[in-house]
């Protein structure tokens, strides 16, 4: 009973979705304000029906409900519960019913929270925001139904893969899909301002906001899964350029150009055209690696079943949305005006070249993720494209950016003195060029890049902190002069800075681990002992160990450093036994110095294991530096001029101005 | 119910065929203890040039990655063509030879991959035209002059207290 109420609740909302739709579009043209106000009360019953639907799939799951399909392929009743309840989105289509769900809830919050926009700009936002909830549950209810029942209801479930099974799946796929669908905010916004043909500066600050949160959770939860894959997969690796990967990646790149050249918009009124395009193409690139993800074109342990059915309708999904909106875009953007001259060295032009880099890099991922498939369905011929390929096109457009983030700030909005932001950044280059010598001195091994990409970070963080410093005036004044101005300072000010210098940390984390990292692969007999990194390892042997639905054995590492105990690190092989699958659990023990990861492999004929040991310098700084990122823009986010409310004046600016007029 | 029930029996086939997948991939990462030679500089041209080779059997992993038995037989055939001095290029065409270009996760400069190498660089050229192009058509364009910050903040406060 409960299941077909989610299952009504879903083609409910489908209704809804079309009436949310096609409803205001239609009171917005014919200027019917009782047809236009049916957006608001259609996106919050819209979001009510698939939290409902969603709550029932989840109660199905909790409960190991085996008489759905979808719970009885995924789940088992042995599972512990975290993964009953983050197992509903481990499959796909729970994990489909999540995106509606957080795409819906976007769309309330605006219904909600949006009273002050202009009606038929919110209309109309809502209509095209309905317009993809109601792709998206036709897709769920025609293919990817997670309500259809089993007669007679099985004793069991299959369970859920067992490299799914880990808190991380609680946290990965919410906020990905958050960011993901996030987005989409964007689009609709930018789509909305096409059908009305006018755009001001007003608009860029209703999407900022959206853009913003979808933004950080996007950075999060690309960390995530890259500390999930580091962990997870056994050797240490954290980014692998995999298409899986990318299809997150892109996004997030044309995101945070998208967040730039907004900035531009809302603040000199120009670059309008731009940031329209932008928007879309970043929701598109969201699409496509819903796509890539979703369809199987790429097999992966995202691609949780193959369905060309499946594959064929998102692609005809992606290609109306994508192809609408561009046609749209073609028509109307001429007739969008352009404001706010600028000089090339200016805010405005360091923001453009930070669109620049960021979309050609965002093209280099395109390609390089998109050639294999294409080449493949034209020719036939097989490639591959690994991480050499995107060293050498990514990395050359990215460091350039990195070089040129803490000049950005410094320079005045309309004419900058290139010269005076490099006086105020004099400190940070000498920081830089020290850390930069010191590295070169000290390093024994490693590529003569690397002192370089340090310098390169160090650069980064301390040029974020020479742009509070020289807003707060620190060397003009007196220190208490300063400390009062900190605290006046806005916050969004301290986000920007925070959000650079995380992106140091995670340059840090990155190049340290990739040039120094050691690592030492042997056969240890147990009492064996070995060295790596200054920590003396011994390998007390192997015990078995019953967790809640798999059966383990388990490496005990004692590990000393100078003569102390330091830890012991107890890598295991785990072996699921409902699902007859196992995984390799590493033995992390995490320090600011770096990680060391032991990972146990299989016994050899003489009774020693081969055992894999590798010490990651300053890995942390990887997921360090994206929390940091986080926490910048949940600082912006909370910023007085970006809060919720503010727009309201800049909407009375704008009646008044037109009653002046 | 028949429709279902045989969809099930499809779909119960395809986890299968996934778990096995999962199986194969998710053992054991990687160089064994006993594939590593004794020669130090051959070993590391050996890890060098693993990094390069896909594991065909895999998720874009390199057969240095990768535990699936196919990544070790190749790991030791590398090793072995090594040791019978093979230069690393020579190693490289056998194993293209062998098993195709996919194998090699750098993709070789060849007409065929052209496009790929070129695009990055053409669209940052193209890019780089259209900043110019309409930065240069921006200029040229008359515009009233816009307000200066003073009278922007007079206008301001002109309309709030109103």
């Amino acid at each position: 009973m409960i299941a077909e109420t989610g299952h009504y609740a879903l083609i409910l909302a489908l209704a809804v979705a079309i009436v949310q739709t096609v409803l205001p579009l239609w009171g917005t043209r014919t200027r019917d304000p009782q047809l236009t106000a049916i957006a608001v009360p259609a996106a919050q019953v819209q979001f009510l029906l698939i939290a409902v639907s969603f709550a029932a799939l989840m109660t199905a799951y909790v409960t190991s409900d085996f008489s759905l399909e979808n719970v009885w392929a995924n789940s088992h009743s042995a599972k512990p519960l975290i993964y009953k309840i983050a197992g509903v989105w481990g499959n796909h289509e729970g994990s489909m019913v999540l995106w509606v769900l957080i795409l819906a809830l976007f769309g309330a919050a605006v219904a909600t929270f949006g009273s002050n926009l202009p009606d038929e700009l919110q209309a109309n936002v809502l209509a095209v925001q309905g317009s993809i909830a109601a792709a998206f549950l036709l897709f769920i209810v025609t293919t990817s139904n997670p309500f259809i029942r089993l007669d007679p209801a099985p004793l069991d479930g299959q369970g859920l893969n067992p490299v799914l099974q880990d808190p991380a799946l609680a946290f990965h796929p919410p906020f990905l899909y958050t960011g993901y669908v996030g987005f989409s905010m964007a689009f609709s916004f930018a789509v909305a301002a096409l059908i009305d043909g006018r755009i001001d500066a007003a608009w860029a600050r209703w999407v900022r906001p959206w853009t913003l949160a979808a933004w950080m959770c996007l950075t999060l939860g690309i960390a995530m899964g890259s500390w999930w894959a580091y962990y997870e997969l056994g050797w240490g690796g954290f980014w692998f350029w995999d298409p899986v990967e990318n299809a997150s990646f892109m996004p997030w790149l044309a995101g945070t150009a998208l967040l730039h050249s907004a900035l531009v918009m809302e603040k000199r009124d120009a670059l309008k055209v731009w940031t329209i395009l932008l928007a879309i193409i970043t929701f598109s690139l969201s699409l496509m690696g819903t796509f890539l993800v979703r369809s199987g074109v790429l097999t992966s342990v995202h691609a949780f079943a193959v369905d060309p059915a499946r594959g064929i309708f998102i692609l005809a999904i992606m290609g109306t949305f994508i192809g609408g909106a561009l046609t749209l875009f073609a028509i109307r953007a001429p007739l969008l005006a352009q404001g706010g001259l600028f000089a090339p060295i200016s805010r405005e032009g360091s923001l453009v070249v930070n669109n620049l880099l960021l979309t050609t890099a965002c093209a280099a991922v395109f390609v390089g993720t998109l050639y294999p498939l294409a080449l493949e369905s034209l020719t036939g011929e097989k490639i591959s494209v690994g991480p050499p390929f995107f060293n050498f096109t990514f990395v050359p457009l990215i460091v350039p950016l990195l070089v040129a983030v803490p000049f950005g700030p410094m320079l005045a909005w309309k004419r900058g003195d290139l010269v005076a932001a490099w006086q105020r950044l004099t400190a940070a280059a000498a920081l830089s060029l020290l850390a930069m010598v010191l590295v070169l001195g000290f390093q024994q091994r490693g590529p003569w890049l690397a002192p370089f990409g340090i310098g390169l970070g160090i650069w980064l963080i301390f040029g974020a902190l020479s742009e509070i410093a020289f807003r707060v005036k620190l060397l003009d004044g007196s220190l208490g002069e300063a400390w009062r101005r900190l605290g006046k300072l806005p916050r969004s000010a301290y986000g920007t800075a925070l959000a650079h210098a995380g992106l140091g940390i995670v340059m840090i984390g990155i190049v340290a681990t990739t040039a120094w990292r050691s690592e030492s692969i042997l056969a240890l007999k147990p009492k064996g002992t070995t060295e790596i990194a200054g920590y003396q390892v011994t390998f007390e042997g192997v015990t078995p160990r019953e967790g809640p639905n798999y059966r383990e054995r388990v490496g005990v590492f004692q590990v000393m450093r100078g003569g102390e105990e330091v830890t012991t690190l107890e890598p295991s092989k785990r072996e699921y036994t409902v699902e007859r699958s196992s995984t390799t659990e590493a033995g992390i023990h995490a320090s600011w110095r770096g990680d060391l990861y032991a990972v146990l492999g299989d016994q050899l004929k003489d009774g020693a294991y081969s055992v894999r040991l590798y010490f990651n310098p300053l890995v942390r700084f990887i997921w360090l530096g994206a929390v940091v990122m986080f926490i910048g823009g949940a600082l912006s986010l909370s910023d007085r001029r970006l809060r919720i409310g503010a727009p309201k004046r800049a909407k009375a600016l704008g009646q008044n101005l037109a009653a002046a007029k | 119910m028949s429709v279902n029930r045989h969809k099930s029996h499809f779909g119960y086939m395809l986890l299968g065929a996934l778990l096995m997948l999962m199986l194969v991939t998710n053992l054991a990462k990687a160089v064994e203890p006993d594939e590593i030679l004794q020669d130090k500089a051959l070993e590391a041209r050996a890890r060098h040039i693993s990094e390069g080779l896909r594991c065909l059997v895999c998720q874009n992993q390199s057969i240095d990655d990768s535990a699936a038995p196919l990544a070790k037989d190749l790991r030791v055939l590398v090793r072995e063509r090594l040791k019978a001095g093979d230069t690393d290029q020579q190693i490289e065409d056998f194993v293209v030879a062998r098993y195709g270009e996919f194998v090699l996760l750098k993709p070789r400069f060849e007409p065929h991959t052209f496009l790929l190498w070129f695009a990055t660089p053409v669209v940052f050229i193209i890019a780089l035209l259209i900043v110019a192009f309409a930065y240069r058509r921006r200029s040229a364009v008359p515009t009233t002059a816009a307000l200066s910050d003073a009278e922007e903040l007079r206008l301001r406060h002109l309309l709030e207290d109103r």
